[in-house]
C-alpha cells in the first residue's frame, strides 16, 4: 500500500540538548526521520532546542523551531502550524514523554492532531511498569518478581516479600534516572524517596535483582500489516545490574544456539503485538539465566533508542529512516534496502562481522563522584569497533576510546600490575570504568576463567576470548621483534593488536612496526558492511578494516578528500563537532568532491552511510588513519572540524606526509605554543594576561609568585579544560602541579594571572588566506573564571559597546591573517577594565560553530570547507559578518543529576554534556527561553533564596530590589540578609544548615523555595553553600550560581512578564 | 594442521583444520545465518555438500542432544573463519570440534569466509575439495574437477532411512504401518528423502501420528497404510535425481492431502508435469522474507535450497502460486487448484531459523481434518 495522503503535515519531537542517556543518537535518527518525510513530499515541522544538531539545520524541515521542548511550547507550535500528525518516537525519551504531557493537555484532540508510531495507550503500556507487567503475564512471559510502590511505606511491605538485593526503577525516566540497586533497608528508602520524585507519575516498581543473569536486547520493527522483523541483537558483556548503556555490548548475540535466539525473537515479537507498537522500530531487553536459560522480559521502549542507533551501524539498516516511512504507511517490504538495491525492509540483516561497543566515562571530571556502574547510566559517550573476530572488534573498540590504550594490554598506561590481589578481586565485583583493565590484569595474574566468572558473572565465552588475548600478548613479547615473522604478524593483527601494542610489548617504535608490515605485506584490507553478509551486491560504501585475503574497498579517481571525526563524545567534544565534520561532508559533496569520512561513533549522523561519500567506521589512530589514506590516497585531509582527537593527528599524519587541510599545523602549533604565540601577540601589538609555562613545580610557584594569585592553570594541548583550575594560593598550586604531571608529563602546565570579574567573550571566525570574516561575537553571560563551554553566552553581546567589537573584530582579523588561517579560528577573549585581552586562539572549529550557525543562518562550516579547498568567502557571498537583530542565548546543561556527591559548582574545567539555545527578539526573552530549554524553568512568583559569597553582597542587591519588584519574597541567610536590609530589601532570614534548624534545606524541601541564588568561592568552600547547591538539584529547584546568571534570570523573568513566550521558526529569523 | 579448499575454477584457500586429517570433495555452498549451526550441520539436505557459514564465530555455545536434526553430521565438511573451542551455554554437553571428529568431518578455521561467499555469489556454486592431506593446488583442483556433483544424481538415497518408522513423541523408532509411532489424531506417512526432525517433532505437537517410509517406498505400499496425509520432506541434492519418487507422488496425487517442503515441493512440481532448475547459489540461511500471497503477509523464512521450481513450466490452471521470495522473486510455495496439495520451498520447521511460517504446520491438518471422513478424495 503506498504512503498516506491523507496527511500532509508532520511535527516531529526531537530531543533538545545532549545528557547523559541521550545524546547524539537523537539527532542521527531525527534528521534520518526528517529526510525521510520529505523525500515523501511532506511538510515537516521540527522542534528542538538543541542547535548543534544537524537536524536543526534550516534547510532540513520546512519549519524548524529551536525552541524549548516543553508540553507548552509544543501546543504552541501546534496551535500555530495545525499539523496533521505528530510523530513522537525519534526524539528519545524527551520526544515521548512531551508528546505525553501534550496529549493529556487535550492539544491533539483539539487541532486534531494524530500520533503516528505509537498512540498513548501504547506508550503508556509499555513505560507503565504496571501495565506492562500485566501485559506480560497475559502472553505468557515472564517479567521478574516486582511490585509497583507509590509511597516509602508501600515500599517497605514490597521488599519484605521480595527481599534484597532488590532494584529500584522508576516510572517514565529515561535512562534509568533514580534508578539503582538496594543491598539494605537504608539503600532502599534513599534510592526509592528520590525515584518517586523524579518519575514522572510518582510510581516506581521494586524488583527482583536478576544480577549476574546475562542480558540481551534485540531491535525489533512491525509494519501496519503485522509484518515484524528483528533488525540486530545485542549480548551485554556486563551481566544484569549494568545499565545497558553502561555495558560492553557485542552484536549480534554470542552465546545463545538458535533455539534460545528464536524464543527470545517469538517472546520479541508478541510483545511488540500485544504492547500494540502499530509502525516503527522498539527495543526490547531481556534476562537470561546462565544456568538453565529461563528467559525474562526486562522492558521495552516502544520507541527509537539509543540501541537502535547502534544496531543501524552495526548492521547498515537505517532504522530510524525505515521507521518514519512505516509511520506514513508504507510497509517493510515496499521500502528497498539502499544498501543492496535489489533487496527490500522486509528482511532480517545477517552480519559477517562481530561488532563491539564500549562505553566511555568521564569520571575524571567528576573527583568526587563513586566510580561504580549500576541501573543507572553514567557514560557520557561511545564507541563501536567492526571487525571479522571479538577479539579484533573489542581491540580496536578499546583504541577507539581514545583515552590512551591502544588495546586490551600491550600499552603502559592504566598498568595495574601493582594492585594487590585483593584490591583487584574487589575491584572485578565492584563494575565500574575501570574494570575492563582489571580484567586484563586479572588474567595477566593467570587468574581462571571459572574464578573470573565467579567474581564478575561476565559469561566465560568473553573471558576466554580476553584470556586468549593475554596470551597472545604474552607470545609477542617472548618473541621480540626478531620473532615477528609474517605469520605470527598476520595472526597478531587479526586478533586487533595496533602497531603501537606491538612497538610497546617488542620495545621498537610503531614505524619499526609499521615497516616490519610493509615489508612483509601485513596490510589492512577493508570489507563492507552491507546488511547481507555478502549475499547480494553492495552498493553503499561502508567499510571495516581487518586483516585477510580479500579487501573490498573501491578507490575511485574522482578528487577526494578525508574527514576525520571526533570519536566517542565526551565533556568537551561532543555532537557540536560531529555537526561540523558532517557540514564538511556536504560542503565537499557541492564542491563535487568524493568526501570520506572516518569515525567510530555510533551515535552520530557522521557515521550515517549516506553523509559522505564514503564511511570507514574506524578507530581515530595515526596507524588505523595511515592505512585507510594509503589505500585512498585523499588529496587531502580535513582536521579542524573533529575537535582534539584529529588534531591531535595533525602532526603525525603530516610527519607521515599526508597533506593537511586548510591551516596548517605549524600554524596551530603556533597557536598552541605558549612562547611562539607570545611572540605572535607582541608582534600584533595584542595583549594577554600575564602568563608563563612550567614543566616543573617549582617552576610553576615561581611563575604564579610572579604574576601573582590568582592564577588559571591547565596542562597545554587540552579540551574542555580538562584539569583546568584557578588557584589562590602557593600551596594549592603545590598539590595542583603534583597531581597533573602524574596525568600527563609529556605537555607543560600554563599558568595565566586570572583576570577576576572579567567579562568573556568567544569568537568565531573564518580567514581565506585574504580576508577575515567573523561569524559572530558571543558575550559570555557568568564572568571569567568558567569554561566557555559551560558558560551561558548571548549573540550579539548585549553589554559591549561598538568601540569595543570594533577592537575585537581587528584583533581576530589581525591574528587570522598572521596565522595564515585557512578556515575557521575560534579566539576567547577577556575584557577587564575596557581592556581587551587575549586568552587563546584556536584555528578549528570550536563547539560554538553550530550555535553560531543557528543564530545568525549562516553555515559557518561548510563555508570554512569551500575556503579550505581554494575557495574565497568574496565568490561564496560571505564578505560581511551578519549581525542579526534578534538574540540568540546558548546555556549550557549538566549531568550533575547523575553523580552523587557532586557540587553544581562552575568552574574552569568543563562540566557540560549539551547546550539549547533560546532565541527571540529581545536578550531577556532569549535567555528565558533558553533556561525553560536547559530544564530550569523561571518560576513566576513565590519565594527566593538568597545566600551569597561576601564579594557579591552590592552586586546582588539590585537583583533583590528587582524581585521585589516583580512580587517575589525573600529568603536570605544572615550574612545575606543584613547587607539587604542595610539596603531597605525585606527578606526573612534563615539557617544555613550548620547554623541549626529549622535551616534553608528543611524550606526547600517543604517546597517553600522557588528560585535559590547561590554563590561561593572557588571550589567546594564551606560544606553550608554545598549543600544549598546539591538540595537544589535533587529537588529540581531552578539554581543560579553566580551573580550575572541572577541578572540575566531576573531580567528574563521581567520580560515574560511583559510578553509571554512566543515560538517562531529559525527560517523566519534570517 | 593447514589445510587447502580447492575450487573446480582453480580459486584456492588457505585455512587451518580444527578436527585433523582428512580430505573430502562436495558442493560448495554458503549459508548466512548467524546461529543454528549444529541443525546445519545435521540436516540431510546438505548432503554432498561443502557449508561455509558466514557467520566468523562458530563453535561459541558447543553442541547439545536436543539439537540434532538427524541422527548424524550431513554436511561434507565445515569452513568457518574463527573456531571458538570453549563453548559456553547451559545446554552444551560437548565442544563443535569433537563432534565433527566424532562424526569424521573436517572443520577447517581461519578462512576468509566472506572473500569465499562473495566468490560463489558471483560464480555460482561450485564443486571444491578440502583436504589436509593434499596441499598440491594442481592436484586439488583436478580433484574439484573430477567430482561428480550434483547434478542429476540421486543424493536421497543417502540418507533416507534404510528402514521404515514411526516417530515416538521424541525420537525415530523402527516399526513399519504406524505401529512405533506415538497416538495422534490424523495419521501422516512421512516419505522420507532427508528429513530433519524438527518437521515429524511439529507434526506430532499437532496431533499427528507420523509414520516415516524410505524414499523408495511405492505408492500402494504407503496407500495401504491409509494415511489422512502424505508429506514430502526435504533432502539433498537435484530433483531430477529422483525419479522414482516423482512417480511414486505422480500416484498418490489426488489420493489424499500432500504437504512438500523443499525437496518435496521441488518433487510436486516435477510430479504435476513441471520443471526444476538450478540456481546460481541457491537460499541458505535464516533471513529470506518470502510473501504469503493468498494474505499478504511477509514471513523471514528458513531456507537451503540449490534448486527451484520453474513456474512457467507448469499447468496454471492447476497449479497456483502462494508464495513468492521478496528478494529475488523467486517460487517459494505453491498450490494445486483442485487437489488438497501444497508445497513450499523453504523450512517451515526452521531448525535453524525463525517460527513465522510454522502455520503451514496447521495448514496441513486443517486439510486433512476437511478430508478425514472422506475415503480417499474420490479421484
Amino acid at each position: 500500500m503506498p504512503k498516506r495522503t491523507d496527511i500532509k503535515k508532520i511535527l516531529i519531537i526531537g530531543s533538545g540538548p545532549i545528557i547523559i542517556s541521550q545524546a547524539c543518537e537523537f539527532d542521527y535518527s531525527g534528521t534520518q526521520a526528517v529526510k525521510a518525510l520529505k523525500e515523501e513530499g511532506y511538510e515537516v515541522v521540527l522542534i528542538n532546542s538543541n542547535p548543534a544538531t544537524i537536524m536543526t539545520d534550516p534547510e532540513l524541515a520546512d519549519r524548524t523551531y529551536i525552541e524549548p521542548i516543553t508540553p507548552e511550547m509544543v501546543a504552541k507550535i501546534i496551535a500555530k502550524e495545525r499539523p496533521d500528525a505528530l510523530l513522537p518516537t525519534l526524539g528519545g525519551q524527551t520526544g515521548l514523554n512531551t508528546a505525553i504531557k501534550v496529549a493529556e493537555l487535550g492539544v491533539l484532540e483539539q487541532f486534531g492532531v494524530e500520533l503516528l508510531g505509537a498512540n498513548i495507550d501504547v506508550i503508556r503500556k509499555a513505560e507503565g511498569r504496571e501495565e506492562f507487567r500485566d501485559a506480560m503475564h497475559k502472553i505468557g512471559l515472564k517479567v521478574p518478581q516486582s511490585t509497583i510502590v507509590h509511597t516509602i511505606a508501600e515500599a517497605r511491605a514490597a521488599v519484605a516479600e521480595i527481599g534484597f538485593p532488590i532494584i529500584v526503577r522508576p516510572s517514565f525516566t529515561l535512562g534509568g534516572t533514580g534508578g539503582g540497586v538496594a543491598y539494605n533497608s537504608h539503600e532502599l528508602e534513599e534510592l526509592a524517596t528520590v525515584g518517586l520524585d523524579l518519575s514522572l507519575n510518582s510510581e516506581v516498581m521494586l524488583e527482583k535483582s536478576l544480577l549476574g543473569w546475562k542480558e540481551y536486547e534485540l531491535e525489533v520493527m512491525r509494519d501496519k500489516n503485522d509484518n515484524v522483523v528483528i533488525i540486530c541483537s545485542i549480548e551485554n558483556m556486563d551481566a544484569m545490574g549494568v545499565h545497558t548503556g553502561d555495558s560492553i555490548t557485542v552484536a549480534p548475540a554470542q552465546t545463545l544456539t538458535d533455539r534460545e535466539y528464536q524464543a527470545m525473537r517469538d517472546a520479541s515479537i508478541a510483545i511488540m503485538r500485544e504492547i500494540g507498537v502499530e509502525t516503527g522500530g522498539s527495543n526490547v531487553q531481556f534476562a537470561v539465566n546462565p544456568a538453565d536459560g529461563e528467559l525474562m522480559v526486562i522492558e521495552m521502549n516502544p520507541r527509537v533508542s539509543r540501541s537502535s542507533a547502534l544496531a543501524s551501524k552495526a548492521t547498515g539498516f537505517p532504522i530510524a529512516k525505515i521507521a518514519a516511512k512505516l509511520a506514513v504507511g508504507y510497509t517493510l517490504d515496499e521500502i528497498r534496502n539502499d544498501i543492496t538495491r535489489e533487496t527490500y525492509a522486509s528482511f532480517e540483516p545477517s552480519i559477517d562481522y562481530c561488532v563491539v561497543k564500549i562505553p566511555r566515562w568521564t569520571f575524571e571530571k567528576f573527583p568526587e563522584a563513586d566510580d561504580f556502574l549500576t541501573t543507572s547510566m553514567k557514560s557520557v559517550g561511545e564507541t563501536m569497533a567492526i571487525g571479522r573476530t571479538f577479539k579484533e572488534a573489542f581491540q580496536k573498540g578499546m583504541r577507539s576510546l581514545e583515552i590512551g590504550c591502544m588495546g586490551f594490554g600491550g600499552d603502559p598506561k592504566y598498568n595495574l600490575e601493582e594492585m594487590d590481589d585483593i584490591d583487584l578481586k574487589a575491584g572485578l565485583g565492584r563494575p565500574s570504568s575501570q574494570r575492563v583493565f582489571q580484567l586484563y590484569e586479572a588474567s595477566r595474574r593467570g587468574m581462571s576463567v571459572a574464578e573470573i566468572y565467579q567474581i564478575t558473572a561476565i559469561d566465560p565465552w568473553f573471558l576466554n576470548h580476553l584470556r586468549e588475548l593475554v596470551a597472545t600478548e604474552a607470545s609477542i613479547k617472548e618473541r621480540g621483534f626478531a620473532g615477528l615473522d609474517r605469520d605470527f604478524l598476520y595472526k597478531v593483527k587479526q586478533q586487533g593488536f595496533a602497531d603501537r601494542q606491538l612497538a610497546f610489548l617488542t620495545r621498537t617504535s610503531e614505524e619499526d612496526i609499521r615497516e616490519l608490515r610493509d615489508n612483509t605485506g601485513v596490510k589492512a584490507v577493508y570489507k563492507l558492511v552491507d546488511t547481507c553478509a555478502a549475499e547480494f551486491e553492495a552498493y553503499t560504501p561502508y567499510f571495516y578494516s581487518t586483516y585477510e585475503v580479500e579487501d573490498e574497498s573501491r578507490v575511485s579517481d574522482r578528487r577526494k578528500v578525508m574527514i576525520l571525526g571526533s570519536g566517542p563524545n565526551r565533556i568537551g567534544q561532543g555532537i557540536e563537532f560531529d555537526y561540523c565534520c558532517v557540514h564538511a561532508s556536504f560542503a565537499l559533496k557541492e564542491l563535487g568532491i568524493e568526501s570520506i569520512m572516518v569515525n567510530s561513533n555510533p551515535e552520530t549522523v557522521s557515521t550515517d552511510y549516506d553523509t559522505s561519500d564514503k564511511l570507514y567506521f574506524e578507530p581515530l589512530t595515526r596507524e588505523d588513519v595511515l592505512n585507510i589514506i594509503e589505500k585512498e590516497k585523499p588529496e587531502g585531509v580535513i582536521v579542524q572540524f573533529g575537535g582534539q582527537t584529529p588534531l591531535n593527528l595533525a602532526v603525525p599524519l603530516a610527519n607521515a606526509g599526508v597533506p593537511i587541510l586548510g591551516t596548517s599545523p605549524d600554524s596551530i602549533d603556533r597557536a598552541e605554543d605558549r612562547k611562539r604565540f607570545q611572540q605572535l601577540l607582541q608582534k600584533l601589538g595584542l595583549k594577554q594576561p600575564a602568563n608563563g609555562t612550567a614543566m616543573a613545580g617549582d617552576e610553576a610557584l615561581r611563575i604564579a609568585a610572579e604574576i601573582g594569585y590568582p592564577v588559571v592553570v591547565r596542562p597545554s594541548y587540552v579540551l574542555g579544560g580538562r584539569a583546568m583550575r584557578i588557584i589562590y594560593n602557593a600551596n594549592d598550586l603545590k598539590n595542583y602541579m603534583a597531581k597533573v604531571f602524574t596525568v600527563s608529563a609529556e605537555h607543560p602546565v600554563l599558568i595565566d594571572k586570572f583576570l577576576k570579574d572579567a567579562v568573556e567573550v568567544d569568537v568565531d571566525a573564518i580567514c581565506d588566506g585574504e580576508i577575515t570574516v567573523l561569524g559572530g561575537i558571543m558575550e559570555h553571560i557568568e564572568e571569567a573564571g568558567i569554561h566557555s563551554g559551560d558558560s551561558a553566552c548571548v549573540l550579539p553581546p548585549h553589554h559591549l559597546l561598538p568601540a569595543m567589537l570594533e577592537e575585537i573584530r581587528l584583533a581576530t582579523e589581525a591574528m587570522a591573517l598572521e596565522l595564515k588561517v585557512k578556515g575557521l579560528m575560534n579566539v576567547q577573549y577577556a575584557i577587564k577594565d575596557n581592556i581587551l585581552y587575549i586568552l587563546e586562539v584556536n584555528p578549528r572549529a570550536s563547539r560554538t560553530v553550530p550555535f553560531v550557525s543557528k543564530a545568525t543562518g549562516v553555515p559557518l562550516a561548510k563555508l570554512a570547507t569551500k575556503v579550505m579547498m581554494g575557495h574565497k568567502l568574496v565568490d561564496l557571498g560571505f564578505s560581511k559578518q551578519v549581525i542579526p537583530k534578534h538574540h540568540a542565548v546558548k546555556e549550557a546543561v549538566f549531568p550533575f543529576n547523575r553523580f552523587d556527591n557532586v557540587d553544581t559548582l562552575l568552574g574552569p574545567e568543563m562540566k557540560s554534556t549539551g547546550e539549547v539555545m533560546g532565541i527571540d527578539d529581545s536578550f531577556g526573552l532569549a535567555f528565558a527561553k533558553s533556561q525553560f530549554a536547559a530544564g530550569q524553568p523561571i518560576p513566576s512568583g513565590g519565594t527566593v533564596l538568597i545566600s551569597v559569597r561576601h564579594p557579591d553582597k552590592p552586586a546582588i542587591v539590585p537583583v533583590a530590589a528587582k524581585l521585589i519588584q516583580l512580587g517575589f519574597n525573600i529568603m536570605a541567610t544572615h550574612g545575606t540578609a543584613t547587607v539587604l536590609a542595610e539596603n531597605n530589601i525585606t527578606c526573612t532570614t534563615i539557617n544555613k544548615v550548620s547554623e541549626g534548624r529549622p535551616h534553608l534545606v528543611d524550606k526547600i524541601r517543604d517546597h517553600q523555595i522557588q528560585w535559590i541564588i547561590n554563590t561561593s568561592m572557588g571550589t567546594r568552600t564551606t560544606e553550608d553553600s554545598y549543600i544549598i547547591r546539591r538540595s537544589a538539584l535533587d529537588y529540581h529547584l531552578p539554581y543560579t550560581t553566580t551573580v550575572a546568571g541572577a541578572i540575566a534570570m531576573v531580567e528574563a523573568m521581567a520580560a515574560i512578564r511583559e510578553r509571554p513566550l512566543e515560538v517562531k521558526p529559525v527560517q523566519d529569523y534570517y | 594442521m593447514k589445510a587447502l579448499i580447492a575450487l573446480e575454477d582453480g580459486t584456492l584457500f588457505e585455512g587451518e583444520s580444527f578436527t585433523g586429517p582428512g580430505e573430502i570433495a562436495g558442493e560448495l555452498v554458503f549459508n548466512t545465518a548467524m546461529s543454528g549451526y549444529q541443525e546445519v550441520l545435521t540436516d540431510p539436505s546438505y548432503k554432498g555438500q561443502i557449508v561455509t557459514m558466514t557467520y566468523p564465530l562458530i563453535g561459541n555455545y558447543g553442541v547439545n542432544p536436543e539439537d540434532m536434526e538427524s541422527t548424524a553430521i550431513q554436511v561434507e565438511a565445515f569452513l568457518v573463519k574463527e573456531y571458538n573451542a570453549i563453548p559456553s551455554n547451559f545446554r552444551a554437553t560437548g565442544t563443535l570440534a569433537d563432534f565433527l571428529k566424532d562424526g569424521g568431518k573436517l572443520g577447517v578455521q581461519g578462512i576468509d569466509t566472506r572473500a569465499l561467499t562473495r566468490h560463489i555469489r558471483q560464480a555460482g556454486a561450485m564443486k571444491c575439495v578440502v583436504s589436509t592431506q593434499d596441499l598440491d593446488p594442481h592436484s586439488l583442483v583436478a580433484k574439484a574437477k573430477a567430482w561428480q556433483g550434483l547434478v542429476g544424481h540421486d543424493m536421497v538415497k543417502a540418507v533416507s532411512c534404510r528402514e521404515a518408522y514411526g516417530w515416538d513423541g521424541q525420537a525415530p523408532r523402527n516399526g513399519t504401518n504406524f505401529t512405533t509411532a506415538a497416538p495422534g489424531d490424523y495419521r501422516v506417512v512421512a516419505i522420507d528423502c532427508g528429513l530433519k526432525y524438527n518437521q515429524l517433532r511439529l507434526l506430532a505437537a499437532r496431533g499427528c501420528k507420523v509414520q516415516v517410509v524410505p524414499a523408495t517406498a511405492t505408492a500402494e505400499e504407503i496407500l495401504a497404510m491409509h494415511p489422512d496425509g502424505i508429506f514430502l520432506t526435504n533432502g539433498p541434492g537435484d530433483p531430477a535425481g529422483v525419479p522414482y519418487v516423482v512417480e511414486t507422488v505422480q500416484r498418490l496425487l489426488g489420493k489424499q492431502p500432500i504437504f512438500g517442503i523443499c525437496l518435496g515441493h521441488q518433487i510436486l512440481g516435477l510430479a504435476f508435469g513441471g520443471k526444476t532448475f538450478k540456481l546460481k547459489f541457491g537460499h541458505r540461511g535464516s533471513n529470506q522474507p518470502v510473501k504469503d500471497l493468498t494474505t499478504g503477509r511477509i514471513e523471514i523464512t528458513s531456507q537451503n535450497h540449490g534448486f527451484c521450481v520453474d513456474m512457467d513450466s507448469l499447468n496454471q490452471d492447476e497449479v497456483e502460486l502462494t508464495h513468492v521470495n521478496i528478494n529475488d522473486n523467486s517460487v517459494e510455495g505453491m498450490r494445486h487448484k483442485k487437489w488438497p496439495i501444497f508445497s513450499v520451498q523453504y523450512h517451515p520447521e526452521h531448525a535453524p531459523g525463525p517460527h513465522d511460517a510454522e502455520y503451514l504446520f496447521d495448514r496441513f491438518v486443517e486439510m486433512m481434518k476437511k478430508a478425514v471422513g472422506c475415503s480417499g478424495l474420490g479421484v
